[in-house]
């Protein structure tokens, strides 16, 4: 817990700090790949993505939004890779628990979403041969 | 396992993710988008149990387990017409998983590689701020999706006094916060933070009405990716970036193609207050109650949709909550099997998330080829002999079109009134969503069939067999 009087002359520090603030942003921590740091790096990673979802869901038949979100659920719970490490490493016991926690609840998503989006399509494709039939 | 191969597992998991989504471009490759999916799910997990800090498996293994049954458990129960709340459901989970992986990993640094205990890195600690703020908006903000959705709380706009004003307080407070905590590292500011989000989360999403909830749904999808891609950040995790990124784009383009169809800003909506009735609608509509309406039989339109060449119907929200999907489908294989040529029209905003309607007809085996989107229905309304207009309303309001003052005024809409006559199922003459009256019900051609949308259809059925 923090005093009053440390949180005050922590706000007053800031001040200083935040005139460094810009400054760190770009030697941000971490090692350096292929001559950027790694939140650069991130960023890169990130701007680039945006683009192929962008283009890649353009795509998607309207008839097929709501697959589209099941399925766009179920992947954004990649999270669990953090959920994993922190229920996984033996530094943090509260960590133990909140990644314990944080994989029950995206493992709900990660069988849940897929499992449901399966069902979707499978109405649709069922059509599709109905069609072939007749 | 060295870093080299599981930055290579990650790409590749990623690469499946993209795959995914372009598999859903087609009915005909969806299925294989979806274990696409699913394979990239399983390289992720694999790598990730592979992380040389992670030493006990036990613990991560029992959860993916119990979380695994239960998940799978909801996918096999649910009702297709339940598929909104659900959805708003699984949001919240992923935005609630975010916040305590940020907790997470601010209380084990080194396992996290991002510094010691009280010497995290500031960059990770402006991560692991942003990540848990969006994480916390989007699990309160799905928890109130899902309470409306579920009808546990109405779906009419509720009004705080001074929200906007509210909003911007604990805006503040959070962005406060979340520069005490990047300073001090001190987790009492990082709670702050997180229960100033949960705060904003839940007034963000509170007044927002029911007519609203397509964009809401994937404006949530939308965060609940950058969530991901913003703890993906914390983990220096390319795969976490990637995916979050792909998940953000999707829901954003969602929302964008929602307000479009509702000729509303996304401003606007997340403001919210549509569907609270203001003082025009009131008037229009106090004035239209004394006007008569044309009343018919099912027996009336199973009389003329049997004799006529051409329908097209129109479902709407109300078709999906009386479950009339498939009495629809019964009804017009009758239609066809005279000789009809039946279609059916699907307004984008139809049902309560994009796409909705197409999953329920789906359910009900309409073939694919005879559901058709707005662009492509509405030059046929002229040469049509009858509309089916089935529990939708505002998606047939000519007001969009002729009334300026109207509040969705702009809006597409399928313009069923151009057909020579319009059968109109509702419960009661009530408003729909947006609160306003629909001019359509006192035209000439309108014939409304009050009562419930299954019920009215099961009668006609009837009407048509006898």
């Amino acid at each position: 817990m923090y005093h009053v009087q440390s949180v005050f002359h922590k706000i007053v520090d800031i001040s200083g700090e935040l005139s460094d603030a810009a400054a760190m942003l770009t030697t941000i921590d971490l090692a350096p790949i292929g001559g950027c740091s790694q939140f650069m790096w991130g960023v890169t990673v990130f701007v680039l993505a945006c683009f192929v979802g962008y283009y890649v869901v353009w795509r998607v038949t309207p008839a097929l939004h709501a697959p589209l979100m099941a399925v766009t659920n179920a992947i954004s719970s990649v999270i669990i890779v953090g959920a994993i490490l922190a229920a996984g490493q033996a530094e943090s016991a509260f960590a133990k628990i909140v990644g314990f926690s944080a994989t029950v609840l995206v493992s709900v998503n990660i069988f849940g979403g897929f499992l449901v989006t399966k069902r979707m399509l499978a109405m649709f494709q069922k059509k599709d041969k109905q069609e072939g039939r007749g | 396992m060295s870093e080299n191969f599981s930055a290579f597992l990650y790409l590749t998991a990623a690469v499946f993710f993209i795959l995914a989504l372009r598999g859903l471009s087609s009915a005909k490759t969806s299925t294989k988008g979806n274990v696409f999916g699913m394979i990239g799910m399983g390289i992720a997990i694999i790598a990730a149990f592979a992380m040389p800090k992670v030493s006990s498996y036990a613990l991560t293994i029992t959860g993916i387990i119990v979380g695994g049954v239960i998940g799978a458990f909801v996918a096999k129960k649910i009702e297709m017409t339940a598929l909104p709340q659900l959805v708003a459901a699984f949001h919240s989970l992923v935005g609630l998983a975010a916040v305590l992986v940020a907790a997470g990993a601010m209380s084990a640094p080194v396992s996290f590689k991002i510094g010691t205990l009280e010497h995290i890195m500031h960059g990770s600690l402006v991560e692991i701020g942003l990540g848990t703020a969006i994480g916390a908006i989007t699990f309160t903000g799905s928890v109130v999706a899902f309470l409306k959705l579920q009808g546990l709380i109405g779906s009419k706009p509720m009004m705080l006094p001074n929200r906007h004003l509210i909003n911007v307080s604990l805006g503040a407070l959070i962005l406060f916060a979340l520069l005490l905590f990047v300073f001090t590292e001190g987790h009492f500011f990082f709670w702050v933070l997180a229960l100033a989000s949960f705060a904003l989360g839940l007034l963000m999403i509170l007044p927002v009405g029911g007519a609203d909830m397509p964009v809401i749904v994937s404006m949530l999808n939308s965060y609940s990716g950058w969530a991901a891609s913003g703890i993906g950040f914390t983990l220096n995790n390319t795969l976490l970036i990637v995916t979050g990124a792909l998940v953000g784009a999707s829901g954003a383009i969602l929302s964008y193609i929602m307000c479009k169809a509702m000729n509303r800003s996304i401003i606007s909506v997340i403001v919210g207050g549509f569907g609270s009735s203001d003082t025009s609608a009131d008037q229009s509509s106090a004035a239209n109650e004394q006007r008569p309406v044309k009343q018919g039989s099912p027996e009336d339109a199973a009389f003329v949709m049997k004799n006529c060449s051409s329908l097209v119907i129109v479902p709407g929200y109300g078709m999906a909550v009386a479950q009339a999907q498939h009495a629809l489908r019964e009804m017009c294989n009758i239609l066809q099997n005279n000789g009809v040529k039946v279609r059916y029209a699907i307004h984008p905003v139809a049902g309560r998330m994009p796409g909705h309607m197409n999953v329920l007809l789906a359910e009900a085996n309409v073939p694919y080829d005879d559901v058709l989107e707005l662009e492509d229905i509405n030059r046929d309304f002229p040469s049509t002999d009858v509309a089916f207009v089935i529990g939708a309303n505002d998606v047939t309001n000519p007001a969009a079109k002729n009334n300026p003052q109207s509040p969705i005024y702009g809006m597409p809409i399928l313009e069923v009134e151009q057909a020579k006559t319009v059968f109109f199922v509702k419960r009661s003459m009530a408003a729909g969503y947006a609160g306003i009256e629909n001019e359509l019900f006192f035209r000439d051609n309108t014939m409304m069939l009050f009562g419930d949308a299954k019920k009215v259809t099961e009668e006609i059925v009837k009407a048509l067999e006898s």
